[in-house]
């Protein structure tokens, strides 16, 4: 369960922002629309703690994640969240599985081939697990951040702009994929976006402005 | 994990890693075998030198009656006569005089007549036979038995002069008596026996070339005859002194109220030494400009790389990773490819210490074959580690002040 209220973050004295209170169960999903310039990004960083906000909570069930020390902050958004940007990238001298694996290991966890060997087939590239990311298409290297973001099995998965660059269909398989992904492993599924085809494919959407 | 990263990285930029290693080499290569060389050289020229306080021989430059007498390396200057020789020993200051006799060669090891002071100075042992006894028996120097094959009871003719080269003296052969455990030392490679064999084995030359021409009377004979003893020649003699007040007075008076030749063995070698030592400092120095350069070849790679991997750090430390994890991790990048460079560097080291080898072999029957790791190379590890570990920390300290919101959002 994901809880935010009342966050507020400024860059500078001209530059400032307040975001809506909202939550989100385990296993549901949440759009969070807005256009270029209404704070997408900025929400996104808050929420994923690459970003401090002046004031404000976000709690994961029940734990609260504002305020906490960098190093504290670091683990607990490796341990929490699964994280896909908008532009898929890895550490390009790994292959596909080592990237897979280095989240466990990042996250100070146990190293699971297996649960990346799952979750590559569930997202359909187990035979490009041992190539290196370059030679991977946009497509497949968006499903393999995907999967990198769900290796950990985080509550809250956070997605940034995750359709943009895709066509009708792609994008309807893409966001198919991210809603089954998360109510399989019951996590809160969060997606910013500008695009305005998934508005209609989600019931609980918050529109910035 | 971590180490595995590293090595990946390194793999992938292969053109990169390569030159740093490299040069990493390189540097550690030429550092090393001078480290080497020169180590086994000043061991060889001051086990050599230990306890001759002066060798006496024909005027000539000091330098090179010490290589021919002590060394056995370069051409004696010449001959003297025992007897002023001898006259020189009976000063009480002289504890001992070991005279010294050559200009004949077997396959290019030195025959020297000598007696049985020069064992005893060396505290070498026969091994197999005896010692000499009789004129033309010989004792040979381990490696010379090693090279030649020549056992107790082989004979053999020596040729003239100190070069393999020389004319034979077919008519009259040496018996090999003797052979001498190895002694680390320049008998190693030298045919000894005794004064008288030397001088019959170049009187039977000498009288061959008055029949050919057909020019001695009797009258010339039996005067040589007289004058045999006083008018033997040497080639040098090395003197060991009583105490070093010997070492203040007799080399200048030798010098300067005698037709001979005084030479300070320790003066020499450090003169000699001072002269190499010119070559081998800046050998040393351009392998440190060398070492230098690979460091900084490491720091260029690294400075690019991470430009372009400024994305992927920021997404590691956005997956958890601590700043610090990621900066031992490009330190680990560097010092790999140190320690790459270290070892490739201390193997071709001694590759060429072999080829060295070999040829010094050749030459001069001169055998340097110490491979054991040096105590210099402990520190040229640490000073390739410290160029590693600096090359890799300059530009991966800006891991520390990377922003990773604004990297990420950049793109």
């Amino acid at each position: 369960m994901l809880t935010v209220s009342n966050l507020r973050f400024a860059y500078n004295n001209h530059k400032k922002f307040s975001f809506p209170s909202f939550s989100c169960a385990e296993g549901d999903a949440l759009l969070i629309l807005g256009n270029s310039g209404s704070g997408k990004t900025t929400l996104l960083h808050i929420l994923a703690l690459l970003l401090q906000p002046e004031s404000g909570s976000i709690q994961i069930n029940k734990q609260e994640f504002v305020g906490l020390t960098p190093r504290e902050t670091a683990k607990m958004r490796a341990r929490h969240l699964g994280i896909i940007y908008q532009k898929s990238h890895f550490v390009s001298s790994l292959t596909v599985l080592d990237n897979l694996i280095l989240a466990n290991y990042l996250a100070d966890k146990e190293l699971s081939k297996q649960r990346a060997s799952q979750l590559a087939e569930s997202l359909g590239f187990h035979e490009l697990l041992e190539k290196k990311t370059t030679l991977l298409s946009g497509g497949e290297q968006q499903r393999v951040s995907i999967a990198r973001a769900l290796m950990n099995n985080p509550e809250v998965i956070l997605a940034d702009e995750p359709t943009s660059n895709l066509d009708d269909e792609n994008c309807e398989k893409v966001i198919n994929l991210l809603e089954n992904q998360a109510k399989n492993i019951g996590a809160s599924l969060v997606i910013v976006t500008h695009d305005q085809r998934l508005k209609d494919k989600f019931s609980h959407k918050i529109i910035l402005s | 994990m971590l180490l595995k990263i590293s090595w990946k990285n390194i793999l992938d930029k292969k053109l990169n890693s390569f030159l740093c290693v490299l040069l990493m080499t390189l540097g550690i290569a030429i550092i090393s075998l001078l480290l080497l060389l020169g180590k086994q050289l000043q061991d060889k020229f001051t086990k050599n030198i230990s306890g001759i306080d002066m060798v006496v021989g024909a005027k000539g430059s000091p330098l090179q009656l010490i290589l021919s007498s002590v060394y056995q390396i370069d051409n004696p200057t010449g001959n003297v006569y025992l007897s002023d020789v001898q006259e020189i020993a009976q000063n009480p200051l002289v504890k001992e005089m070991i005279p010294l006799s050559m200009g004949d060669n077997y396959q290019g090891y030195r025959i020297v007549g000598t007696n049985k002071k020069y064992f005893e100075h060396f505290k070498v042992k026969v091994t197999s036979g005896a010692m000499f006894k009789n004129d033309l028996d010989v004792v040979l120097g381990a490696q010379v038995a090693l090279n030649t094959g020549l056992k107790a009871g082989d004979t053999f003719s020596s040729s003239h002069g100190l070069d393999a080269a020389g004319e034979v003296h077919g008519d009259t052969k040496y018996k090999v008596v003797g052979i001498l455990a190895f002694n680390n030392s320049v008998i190693d490679n030298l045919i000894l026996t005794s004064l008288n064999s030397v001088w019959n084995i170049h009187e039977h030359k000498e009288e061959a070339h008055t029949e050919e021409e057909e020019a001695h009377t009797e009258e010339e004979d039996a005067h040589a005859e007289e004058a045999d003893m006083s008018k033997r020649e040497i080639t040098s003699a090395l003197i060991k002194f009583r105490s070093p007040m010997g070492l203040m007075s007799m080399p200048r008076n030798i010098n300067q109220n005698s037709k001979l030749q005084a030479a300070l063995p320790s003066i020499e070698v450090n003169r000699l030494f001072e002269l190499l030592g010119i070559g081998i400092d800046g050998l040393q120095i351009l392998a440190a400009v060398i070492m230098l350069i690979s460091g900084i070849s490491v720091f260029v790679s690294l400075y690019n790389s991470l430009k372009e991997r400024k994305y992927e750090m920021a997404l590691m430390l956005s997956m958890g990773a601590s700043r610090t994890r990621l900066f031992l991790m490009l330190l680990l990048e560097g010092i790999l490819l140190a320690l790459f460079g270290f070892i490739a560097g201390v193997i071709v080291s001694r590759v060429g210490i072999i080829l060295i080898s070999n040829q010094l072999n050749k030459r001069f029957h001169f055998d340097v074959n110490q491979m054991s790791l040096q105590t210099g190379e402990i520190y040229l590890f640490i000073g390739a580690l410290a160029i590693g570990i600096l090359a890799a920390a300059l530009p991966s300290i800006n891991i520390y002040r990377l922003n990773i919101s604004r990297t990420l959002a950049e793109e």
